[in-house]
């Protein structure tokens, strides 16, 4: 087939660079020419080099931060992934019911998530909270404020309560696809439910679930809103994660080379382990 | 191995059927033999997926028994009835190789490795896997991932019968024909009972001994492939099967004859007093143009190979005739003649008098 060869066509190409650029392209090159240089107000900056990169690397301050984060995303992984498959063979796939569980299902993604951190602030709180006044009545000692362990348990609950539901909906889009012939054919073959589930629903949910673990990664890797809201990193250090820590430096500290140099090493951090997963995930595709 | 009886059977997706439309298929009685390769030929609709999901038993009547040999399995669910089935789109474990997809059957039964693995091979070879064994099964062209879900019915030895539905619908034309001699071969090779459902006559003509077209969820006609093309027991049956189909044109009846056009027709059964909606049938290939019989306007001719197919207005209908290539057409008006041996007369749709079914 011959191409034709028209150079107007870069015009409607253009509106999409300009977005583009405004909102990524000159943003991102803003810090990276921040995480160069080291300024002292005035608008004078002068290089720095590699310095601050050196310097966030070597900080256990992000060191720690770092390995909360990973903890914090792989915990929630752990958890979210498999819930929300089980969840989603549990739900009907005929019948009024199906589009009950589905609004059911979508509920928590539709709030703002400052209003989950809110939410979640107020119901674990040990005096007045359903959930801390709950568990203290109980007998257990949780107080969210001042205990690390209970803070973090509170963490992952919100999360696990606001994000199972995405791959619920996901695993489930993945599993009513399926033709009936399948199930039928497994029953002639005299299958089991596990082997059902193990060739037939889980292979058929793979490029789904592909996208839920790459989506709830990156999300959670970048997660600020919720914690922030719900524990502000605390109580110290101890639900500081790398966001909250960028904010902290960026906004509270005003050291504009540290945060830039961290949020450069943030995203090519998120970017590499979103390649790996994703190569893992679909090596064996085309064999 | 077995005999297949239905009887009684009836069965409609509605909890209270009233009315006849309610019904995906009407009562029906049928007994199929051990060993024979039957098909169920119907337009899409007309309930022979219905009929086959109640044989497998992934459907359970509204009425009516499902006997295998002498055991009523009516009630029993697919894995205990023993009879395989290959799907319209096939059906394949994508994660396993070609080896373990043929064993899936077996290993799920708990039969130990070493039969597993002589089954396996065995099957293999029948249906010309051996070289894929160790492929992913994902990778397969349609026909041969076709092939594996037949393999994985043909591979249990404790089979009764295998169901096609439909299987060749997604497989490239000119390896349909390849598969359908497959499918032929094994069965000699086998003997066991297939029965293939299937909207394309071609497909039913030439696989099955017998084949049983259903419409609007009845059984129209059970019968051999000649059986069907010769003596049509209900319009429906003449118009499905041949190509073109059989002409019908409503006729006139008087003293037992039928009358077109104020011409006397002679066919070889006679209308009975209480005719409804009568009509005469006869294949175009019982056609011929004549010096004496019924005027015509030709319309159309249209060459099909071997074949010209010459639409003919007759009275006011449209009359369809097969002539030899090379054979002379008149233009204009001609005369046609009906073989007598081959016109009948139909009432409402069901041949009338002798060998008239109903």
């Amino acid at each position: 087939m011959n191409k034709t060869v028209n150079q107007k066509a870069w015009f409607f190409v253009l509106p999409v660079l300009l977005l583009v650029a405004f909102n990524a392209i000159v943003p991102l090159m803003t810090v990276v020419n921040y995480s160069v240089q080291e300024t002292f107000g005035d608008n004078v900056f002068f290089w720095s080099g590699i310095s601050w990169f050196e310097q966030v690397l070597k900080s256990s301050r992000f060191h720690e931060a770092l390995g909360r984060q990973l903890f914090f995303t792989f915990t929630i992984l752990a958890i979210e992934v498999p819930l929300g498959v089980i969840i989603a063979l549990a739900m009907p796939r005929k019948g009024p019911w199906v589009s009950v569980c589905l609004v059911l299902m979508a509920m928590p993604l539709l709030i703002p998530w400052n209003v989950v951190g809110a939410m979640w602030n107020i119901f674990g709180l040990p005096e007045i909270g359903l959930l801390g006044k709950t568990l203290n009545t109980l007998g257990f000692d949780y107080n969210y404020t001042r205990q690390p362990g209970a803070a973090w348990f509170t963490l992952i609950l919100m999360d696990v309560w606001h994000w199972t539901s995405l791959v619920v909906l996901l695993a489930y889009a993945g599993l009513v696809s399926i033709p009936d012939a399948y199930y039928q054919a497994a029953k002639i073959d005299g299958a089991s439910s596990w082997s059902i589930f193990r060739y037939i629903q889980l292979p058929k949910m793979k490029r789904v679930l592909t996208i839920a673990i790459l989506l709830r990664f990156m999300d959670s890797f970048n997660i600020y809103t919720e914690p922030s809201v719900l524990t502000g990193g605390g109580p110290g250090n101890s639900t500081t994660l790398l966001s909250i820590d960028l904010v902290k430096i960026a906004l509270g500290q005003f050291d504009l080379g540290p945060a830039a140099a961290m949020s450069l090493i943030y995203f090519l951090v998120i970017l590499l382990m979103s390649w790996i997963f994703y190569t893992v995930m679909t090596r064996n595709e085309d064999q | 191995m077995a005999k297949i009886t239905l009887s009684h059977l009836k069965h409609s997706y509605y909890p209270n059927p009233t009315k006849s439309e309610d019904w995906a298929l009407k009562e029906l009685n049928l007994e199929w033999d051990d060993g024979g390769a039957y098909a169920l030929l119907g337009p899409s609709g007309c309930g022979k997926t219905t009929l086959l999901n109640i044989i497998s038993g992934l459907l359970i009547p509204s009425h009516g028994n499902v006997i295998f040999d002498e055991e009523d399995v009516t009630d029993l669910p697919p894995e205990e009835r023993h009879i395989a089935q290959v799907f319209q789109f096939p059906v394949v474990y994508d994660t396993m190789t070609v080896y373990d997809n043929l064993a899936f059957p077996l290993r799920n039964r708990g039969i130990d490795e070493e039969t597993v693995k002589s089954r396996v091979t065995e099957i293999a070879e029948m249906t010309d896997l051996t070289a894929m064994l160790d492929r992913r099964a994902s990778g397969l062209t349609a026909d041969g991932k076709q092939k594996i879900s037949l393999g994985r019915g043909l591979v249990r030895n404790d089979v009764n019968a295998i169901l096609f539905d439909e299987p060749l619908t997604v497989i490239d034309p000119h390896l349909k024909f390849q598969l359908r001699s497959k499918l032929k071969e094994l069965h000699q090779r086998i003997q066991n009972t297939m029965i293939y459902v299937t909207h394309d006559q071609t497909e039913a003509l030439t696989f099955a001994d017998k084949v049983v077209v259903m419409n609007v969820g009845e059984v129209v006609q059970i019968g051999t492939p000649e059986e069907l093309f010769e003596t049509p027991q209900h319009t429906f049956v003449g118009h499905f099967i041949g190509s073109p189909g059989m002409n019908v044109l409503p006729c006139e009846i008087k003293n037992g004859a039928a009358f077109l056009n104020g011409s006397k027709i002679t066919t070889t059964n006679k209308a009975p007093k209480d005719i409804k909606k009568a009509e005469i049938g006869v294949r175009p290939e019982y056609v011929t143009f004549s010096d004496k019989g019924i005027d015509a306007d030709i319309v159309k001719v249209s060459d099909a190979g071997r074949f010209n197919i010459v639409d003919t207005m007759c009275a006011g209908q449209s009359v369809k005739l097969l002539v030899q290539e090379g054979a002379s057409i008149p233009t204009g008006s001609a005369k046609l003649a009906f073989a007598p041996n081959s016109t009948r007369i139909y009432s409402d749709g069901w041949l009338v008098g002798e060998g008239g079914a109903k």
